[in-house]
């Protein structure tokens, strides 16, 4: 440890409810406790915690708790203790600094600026507990030219379409990035919610494909583990562009992660650093984009949805009208928020837009040149409850993607420490023993309840504005008014302030 | 009959189930205070090598090697299929120690008996309190 760089946080433990069974030391992987063997107590080491309580957790007499430590800098509004820290960790080490999860920083988050309608007297809400209130949907284009075979029969010429039980969706995470019991867990709850789990650039696991019709599978730069059989059995090819963590670069999963389960999955030799470069190297305009779309659709016999994912950056509308022109049926669009397993500190907290600002400018764009029903719109990027998929279906979303939700329903305590690989929940890791903390037969049952228990508030709020389907809600941005906005984010978002009438 | 099985694939070696254990035989609602500075006997034990844990506790075996074996008839089969022990029967001959296979009694704390799992019979759990307490389900009570 850095002698210039003190914990940032501190293990506190009641010395009159500690029964010393040592369940913290043997649970955490960061080695932070230990049994001392002659006071009969137990002791932590502070620098090693990284805040996931996991020990909090597991204690069964609830004598811990981990607080910020208040050892500190001297104040200075400028150069805050992690700005210091970062400084020192560069001078110690001379590394690009590396970081997890979605951004941090105090950044507005717009979904908590915009309130959403309800009806009063002149059109009467619904309740959804007797009446229909309809969340399933379809994704994909929907631009169909009725055409009659010789007989007058209208013929099927419908382009393929995802059936989804509820507007959200498991977003993009590879195996390598999260381990195995963490997809499978995934892939069942996307199975029994009739929803889709998206497999990351990692490719698919041998023992993953029964649930194909449930999956959506990446093709990203790396092209990790793609071949014929993973593009057949899943319900929709993503090409993935970008990620909303990280936009502008690639990935790149150390080789100490690649086991024989996981490099037999990418298809790359075993312990050799998985490196995915941040552009295809196919890929350098929208045409080339279409060639890629159509080899995907050519190979699939046009029977699969493509999914093209990007990062939310600055030119994100005129982008998106390009991709609809791409043959694509869907585009998936990341906030800066969204989360990673590893990602350039720097990157992370500074590059891309916010997934509402970005959401709301493509939808009004592609609506503009006509060419709105080309696609199916999915965002993802930090949506954290029902009330944000609310506000994105509203502002012209299809689908969410969520990520950081479901795994925190799996376990995770966002202590954003994935790149370290010790996941003391099992999740983000690989080793054996921690892999085994995650079973997904609770797992899947915690995703379940997640989605299920966010589908009825999304009936709950859609009844109060008086609507009985997502499709009917989608784009509506009469239902929403902002508070705490300037014109200019008014006019991006496209409504109006709180109190202003039609 | 309902039994308590463990399932090695999710077994974390965390012992707490030996914790839970070992405080439901307190009777007392505060572990702290049941456990505090405590030498625990639990009647569930977590073995361990290396990466594998495995806890174990009486099978109540169909035909129960420590009710034959048991010389002052404490060791008895209910008709629930639960294998039990009268405290005030037993002498501490300790024959059952030596002839279970699955070493799953053990002498009380107090030296004068033998104690076993009876499956939370003999508290006001309810349920196995392993199982109910166990992080992982890698303990679980049912029927197979």
């Amino acid at each position: 440890m850095d002698m210039y760089i003190q914990p940032e946080y501190e293990v506190v433990r009641r010395e009159d409810r500690c029964i010393a069974c040592r369940v913290c030391e043997r649970q955490c992987a960061n080695l932070v406790h230990s049994f001392d063997p002659e006071t009969g107590k137990m002791q932590a080491d502070d620098s090693k915690c990284v805040n996931c309580h996991r020990c909090v957790c597991l204690c069964p007499t609830h004598a811990l708790k981990i607080v910020k430590s208040d050892d500190t800098y001297r104040q200075n509004a400028n150069w805050d203790g992690q700005t210091i820290n970062e400084v020192y960790k560069q001078a110690n080490a001379g590394g690009v600094l590396l970081s997890s999860m979605g951004n941090p920083k105090p950044f507005p988050v717009f979904w908590d600026k915009m309130l959403v309608n309800a009806s009063q007297v002149t059109n009467p809400p619904i309740d959804p507990l007797r009446e229909p209130m309809e969340t399933q949907l379809y994704l994909g284009k929907r631009t169909v030219k009725i055409e009659r075979d010789e007989r007058g029969r209208i013929k099927n010429t419908l382009p393929p379409q995802l059936k989804l039980s509820a507007p959200i969706m498991f977003s993009a995470m590879s195996y390598g990035s999260i381990s195995y019991n963490a997809h499978e867990a995934l892939a069942r709850a996307a199975e029994e919610l009739g929803i889709y789990y998206n497999t990351g650039e990692g490719g698919l696991h041998k023992d993953f494909y029964k649930y194909g019709k449930n999956t959506i599978v990446q093709v990203a730069s790396g092209r990790f583990g793609v071949f014929k059989d993973y593009l057949e059995t899943a319900a929709a090819i993503e090409i993935k562009m970008g990620q909303g963590a990280k936009p502008g670069i690639g990935g790149h999963l150390p080789g100490a992660k690649i086991s024989a389960d996981v490099s037999e999955t990418r298809m790359i030799p075993e312990g050799v650093d998985a490196i995915s470069p941040a552009p295809h190297h196919d890929i350098y305009s929208i045409e080339d984009l279409r060639q890629l779309v159509y080899s995907l659709k050519e190979a699939t016999e046009y029977k699969k949805p493509v999914i093209v994912k990007i990062a939310a950056v600055h030119n994100v509308a005129a982008i998106a009208s390009g991709i609809a022109r791409s043959g694509a049926d869907i585009i998936a669009i990341d906030g800066y928020r969204g989360g990673t397993g590893a990602a350039p500190t720097r990157i992370r907290d500074n590059v891309g837009i916010p997934v509402e600002l970005a959401l709301a400018e493509v939808d009004a764009r592609l609506r503009e040149e006509g060419i709105r029903d080309e696609v199916s719109i999915v965002v993802g990027g930090s949506v954290r409850s029902s009330a944000d998929v609310v506000k994105a279906i509203a502002l012209g979303a299809d689908a969410c993607y969520i990520g950081t939700a479901a795994l925190l329903a799996l376990g995770c305590h966002l202590c954003r420490t994935c790149h370290e690989g010790k996941c003391n929940w099992g999740i983000a890791t690989q080793r054996p023993d921690l892999v085994k903390r995650l079973n997904p037969d609770i797992g899947y049952k915690r995703l379940v309840n997640l989605v299920t228990a966010w589908n009825h508030e999304i009936q709950e709020m859609m009844g109060g504005m008086g609507i009985n389907s997502v499709e009917a809600l989608r784009g509506n941005r009469l239902m929403l008014r902002g508070i705490g906005l300037t014109d200019t984010e008014l006019r991006i978002l496209g409504i109006k302030y709180a109190g202003e009438s039609l | 009959m309902k039994r308590i099985y463990v399932n090695e694939k999710w077994c974390l070696g965390c012992h707490l189930c030996e914790y839970e254990c070992a405080f439901a035989a307190t009777g007392l609602s505060d572990m702290a205070k049941a456990l505090k500075g405590k030498r625990i006997a639990p009647k569930i034990r977590v073995e361990d090598c290396g990466d594998i844990h495995f806890a174990v506790n009486c099978r109540h075996c169909k035909d129960a090697l420590c009710v034959k074996s048991c010389i002052s008839g404490a060791l008895s089969k209910g008709e629930d299929g639960v294998v039990r022990i009268d405290r005030d029967k037993c002498v501490g001959c300790l024959t059952c120690v030596l002839v279970c296979p699955y070493g799953a009694i053990m002498p009380a704390p107090d030296g004068h008996a033998a104690q076993k799992c009876q499956l939370c019979t003999d508290n006001t759990c309810g349920v196995p309190n392993c199982v109910a307490h166990c992080p992982n389900n890698a303990i679980v009570f049912e029927e197979r």
